[in-house]
């Protein structure tokens, strides 16, 4: 396969980018909720290599990357017309998790009661907590989070204004703080069954 | 002065260091002396970090095969 290249030093140097960075793009693929991420990722190399000699600062190779695979999962969301209408949180704006663990106190023997509550969740448990958030939420909450991004670049990339993404960060969280005291209780991760407050 | 819902609604923005001055000196002042929002305060920073230490979602091996091929044909 030939895309279009700056040369063999080029293409060598973007296959080392590319192979290092792949682990951390596919979970980003994921943890986005593509539902193709190894496609998507595919899709995120071809765009890159493509544009690759336009890239001046090697140390900057990873963010590039993950920007352009989340314009490419934007782009196909919007062919697709899949983006989810924007969700009423108004019933979740006074939930507090950490209010909600001291208050059904779920470990009673614990002396980090929060902290316990938070260990007892493995990867899988996050994975599903997450995809189980609204797009429009969950894109900030990973960018911002989990990939460190500020929020005025991910305006930049979701193409929604600065405002906006402060506002879904701020109903984000406070649906993710719900659904993960929803999740512990219904999977049974603080051993006995406890009430699911505002769910 | 704000009172601690307004502080607690203004939490993660303080840890994420997006307020506005005036508003950082209000979250600050209301911390200073309310202990419940000070333990609100430390299990968002806990929670913060919880998030951004469940990033890797593992590569399954044949999927990583394929990607890394695809790479080698570029």
């Amino acid at each position: 396969m030939n895309v279009g290249t700056g040369g063999e030093r080029d293409r060598a140097a973007f296959q080392e980018l590319a192979r290092s960075e792949l682990p951390r793009l596919y979970s980003l693929a994921r943890r986005l909720g593509a539902l193709d991420p190894e496609d998507l990722v595919q899709d995120c190399f071809l765009r890159a290599y493509r544009s690759f000699g336009r890239l001046q600062e090697d140390q900057a190779g990873g963010s590039w990357l993950r920007t352009i695979l989340v314009n490419l999962f934007r782009d196909r969301l919007r062919r697709k017309a899949r983006m989810p209408q924007e969700v009423a949180v108004d019933d979740v704006a006074e939930f507090s998790l950490y209010r909600a663990i001291a208050e059904e106190d779920p470990f009673p023997y614990s002396d980090s009661l929060h902290l316990d509550f938070l260990g007892a969740f493995d990867e899988d448990d996050v994975h599903r907590v997450l995809i189980e958030l609204p797009l429009h939420y969950r894109a900030p909450l990973v960018l911002r989070y989990m990939e460190g991004f500020d929020t005025k670049e991910i305006a930049a990339m979701l193409e929604v204004p600065l405002g906006t993404i402060l506002a879904r960060l701020h109903r984000g969280r406070k649906l993710f703080e719900r659904q993960i005291w929803s999740y512990a209780s219904v999977h049974g991760l603080f051993g006995d069954p406890v009430p699911v407050r505002g769910a | 002065m704000i009172g601690c819902d307004e502080a607690v609604r203004q939490l993660w923005d303080y840890l994420d260091r997006t307020l506005s001055p005036t508003d950082l000196v209000a979250v600050e002042g209301h911390l200073a002396f309310c202990r419940r929002c000070c333990g609100e305060a430390e299990f968002a920073r806990e929670l913060r970090s919880f998030l951004a230490s469940h990033t890797a979602v593992e590569v399954p091996a044949d999927v990583r095969v394929r990607l890394e091929r695809f790479v080698d044909e570029i």
